[in-house]
């Protein structure tokens, strides 16, 4: 008897027979289709109807190619020739040169360390799977994993599982994934829920939207694993309202895998439940915060609560709640299908697997990139983002976003993982990573980020509410070279108040960009200060 | 069925205390007489721990912790008052006058003021920043009572009394940031309010004078708190 995946699975190929000898995938992620990606895929449908080539060539709308500094990309397939910055001009030659002679004069050289250097585990299936299409995923080996769990494993096992991967929270915190689910299994309640936190606000930082806009069955089925181990039977996808392609693609996604008997009730035939449904954030940075998102899912005004309680005992309504990150779900499905000690092979000693980051600032290849754990900022920046496009040092790397820091030059072949960011000043953080050149000045950088904090701030506890108000006043005073030594003195000690009282992580960590460039580029601080000559020598 | 609460033993201010295991440090340090300063926190309502004054040491943990949201455990250590948190708690204070008008001179509530009094206990006695002055609006649109937005710390008395104990749920807060700001309804004036029982609950847990009673001059404001730990306490007997 065939079960209810091997159907799907028949379905799949015979959808594959279909195909053609060749393909065109042309990217349609948020990057891209600003290029419009969109217009091209229509014009290259077009013109393989105008050349008669229907049966040959496949257009195919993809996920993100990683490299959106040069979209909007097209790759010809099995090839893989990469075109970059394609037109709609360029949509007859493109299909002309099809099995033919690849076109020079677009095409992008794939044998450079952007592409050589990345390790895809999370990011594998975007650019190759058509995010709109289930039996896409399932040829590229989707919902394996959640067949596996469910028929071949039971729910401590899939725990262990990820606890043996090492997988730690990929939003910014790092806490271990494996104990997580533990904790939440080990609770004890008839009701319990799992949150997708996709409600990514760091300026700069486009991991997660990358995520559900390329490959959006794979959260669901890491959503779908979690649940089966900790048991849950609902699920909650807090997603910004600020991604309406990602909530789009997410909720065809959705709406397929319950057709396909791969949500609802008794999911591949196994006898379990499990649903899940979209949450729109409102486009507050807060909301990024497990407790204020809870309560913004509640439909309270998105407010964080202190913790102790943690989710796990007291979470969504009060009941055990498991909430991990988009990356942290998209993680799962590959260490399932081939076990955490392949996971745990890759990375450092404390930071297992890879991590997604964003590109961008003053660097050439701006664009998504995966790499493995323990790479050096060295690699990343100059390797694989190609420096600065002028080719000029680099003055500081910044990470994890407003609650992160600015990584001098001088560290630049420190690993990445989490203790060694942490270390510098700056966090992980959930993978942005801003480049920044000598046309960057610190003191507004981190009068930038303060700005940040202080609209976002939610206003329920006065470190945070007023605190973070008073240092971007003395952000600017001092930016604008109006400032005391004193200011200085009273910004420092705003930024002890501010990190050791608030309430919650924006409030904890809205002083880590001031600290830090505080920490590394103090002279550009003191240059700017009207009576620093006297304070100088103290300080 | 016998309710059983375990017993937890620690140690406040090197003081040995006995605890049930639901007390929170806070309740447990008004027992023994050690006072722990508080702006959000009243008995009787939620814990929001909103204020960071109420921020204690515990011997070994890394973070602080508010003593109105952190339960007794055994073998805790905890310390209420020491030169770091006594310079923490005079900041937070300190970025409290800095936000809104708080000029006692001219409030109806001088002398019955729980800023006031923190300030003059804590030895606040002036104030580092320059004031925001954010554009906040006076409500006088209601018959008997009066909101100035320019005196409120946001400390959520009002939104979590309405809801909590009046279950009328008028008051909630809108925009974020040092924008944050109380409001009745949807924004819409509080006179016209049509949730608003005119209880004046909301009023008498005001710890300023943000929410006061029309017709008082200087001074004259007191507010009455006592009902609360009464109606709680019979709703608890209640369930």
């Amino acid at each position: 008897m065939t079960t209810i995946y091997e159907e799907l699975q028949e379905q799949a190929n015979a959808e594959l027979q279909k195909r053609h000898t060749h393909c065109v995938r042309v990217c349609m992620a948020a990057g891209c289709l600003s290029h419009h990606g969109d217009t091209i895929k229509k014009a290259l449908e077009a013109e393989i109807e105008a050349q008669g080539c229907q049966d040959d060539v496949t257009i195919k709308g993809v996920g993100c190619m990683g490299l959106c500094a040069a979209g909007p990309l097209v790759s010809v397939e099995p090839e893989g020739i990469l075109y970059e910055k394609v037109t709609v001009e360029d949509a007859a030659d493109i299909v002309k040169s099809v099995g033919n002679k690849p076109l020079k004069r677009l095409q992008c050289a794939t044998n450079v360390p952007f592409f050589k250097r990345q390790v895809k585990i999370v990011l594998e299936n975007s650019g190759v799977v058509d995010p709109e299409s289930l039996e896409d995923y399932i040829l590229a080996g989707g919902y394996a994993a959640l067949d596996k769990a469910l028929t071949d494993m039971s729910p401590a096992e899939v725990i262990d599982e990820v606890v043996i991967s090492g997988l730690r929270g990929r939003g910014g915190g790092g806490y271990p994934t494996g104990l997580k689910w533990s904790t939440v299994a080990k609770a004890i309640s008839d009701t319990k829920y799992v949150i997708c936190n996709a409600d990514e606000g760091d300026p700069g930082a486009f991991m997660d939207r990358s995520v559900l806009e390329s490959d959006p069955h794979r959260v669901i089925e890491g959503m779908a694993i979690a649940a089966y181990a900790v048991g849950a039977e609902q699920a909650y996808v807090y997603l910004r309202a600020e991604y309406p392609l990602a909530i789009q693609r997410l909720k065809m996604a959705i709406r397929q895998a319950k057709r396909s008997g791969l949500l609802g009730d008794n999911i591949l035939g196994s006898g379990v439940n499990f649903n899940v449904d979209i949450r729109l954030g409102a486009g507050a940075f807060v909301c990024g915060e497990e407790t204020a998102l809870m309560a913004s899912i509640e439909g309270k005004r998105g407010m964080p609560r202190p913790r102790p309680p943690y989710p796990a005992d007291h979470g969504l309504w009060g009941e055990p709640t498991l909430i991990n990150n988009v990356e942290t779900f998209a993680n799962v499905a590959p260490i399932i299908r081939n076990g955490g000690a392949w996971y745990a092979g890759i990375g450092t000693k404390e930071s297992k697997g890879t991590k997604v980051f964003a590109l961008a600032g003053q660097i050439k290849n701006t664009g998504l990139i995966e790499v493995p754990m323990g790479i050096s900022l060295n690699e990343i920046v100059n390797e694989i983002g190609g420096g600065t496009p002028d080719g000029s040092q680099i003055k500081a790397i910044q990470t994890g976003g407003p609650s992160g820091g600015c990584i001098p030059n001088q560290y630049i072949e420190t690993p990445v993982d989490y203790e060694s960011l942490s270390e510098l000043g700056s966090i992980m953080g959930s993978g942005g990573m801003i480049v920044m050149d000598s046309s960057s000045s610190m003191v507004e950088v981190a009068r930038y980020f303060m700005e940040f904090c202080k609209t976002e701030s939610c206003g329920k506890c006065i470190p945070c509410r007023v605190g973070t108000a008073q240092m971007y006043n003395l952000l600017d005073k001092i930016a604008t070279g109006k400032a005391t030594s004193a200011d200085l003195e009273l910004l420092e000690q705003l930024c002890d108040l501010v990190k050791n009282t608030s309430l919650c992580g924006l409030g904890q960590s809205a002083p880590n960009p001031v600290l830090s460039t505080l920490r590394y580029f103090r002279e550009e601080y003191l240059t700017k200060i009207v009576d620093a000559t006297d304070k100088q020598s103290g300080s | 069925m016998a309710r059983r609460s375990r017993i937890k033993t620690l140690k406040i201010d090197g003081r040995d205390v006995g605890a049930h295991e639901d007390q929170t440090i806070l309740q447990l340090a008004r027992e023994n007489n050690i006072t722990i300063p508080t702006l959000c926190h009243i008995e009787g309502l939620s814990v929001p721990g909103a204020c960071r004054l109420c921020l204690v040491e515990v011997k070994g943990w890394r973070k602080l912790v508010p003593a109105c949201a952190t339960y007794a455990d055994e073998g805790m250590e905890v310390f209420t008052d020491s030169e770091r948190l006594r310079s923490y708690r005079r900041m937070i204070l300190e970025l409290l006058f800095s936000e809104g008008n708080h000029v006692c001179a001219v409030c109806v509530s001088n002398g019955h003021c729980e800023l006031q009094s923190l300030a003059q206990h804590l030895g606040m006695d002036h104030v580092r920043y320059p004031n925001l002055q954010p554009v906040r609006l006076v409500d006088m649109t209601h018959s008997r009572f009066t909101l100035d937005r320019n005196r409120c710390i946001l400390c959520l008395r009002c939104v979590r009394v309405c809801d909590e104990i009046e279950g009328a749920h008028t008051w909630d807060v809108k925009g974020r940031g040092v924008d944050a700001r109380v409001i009745s309804d949807l924004d819409t004036p509080w006179g016209e309010s049509p949730t608003c029982t005119t209880c004046g609950k909301c009023v008498n847990v005001c710890p300023v004078g943000a929410l006061v009673e029309k017709g008082r001059a200087v001074g004259e404001m007191v507010k009455r708190q006592e009902f609360l730990p009464y109606l709680s306490s019979m709703r608890e007997v209640k369930r």
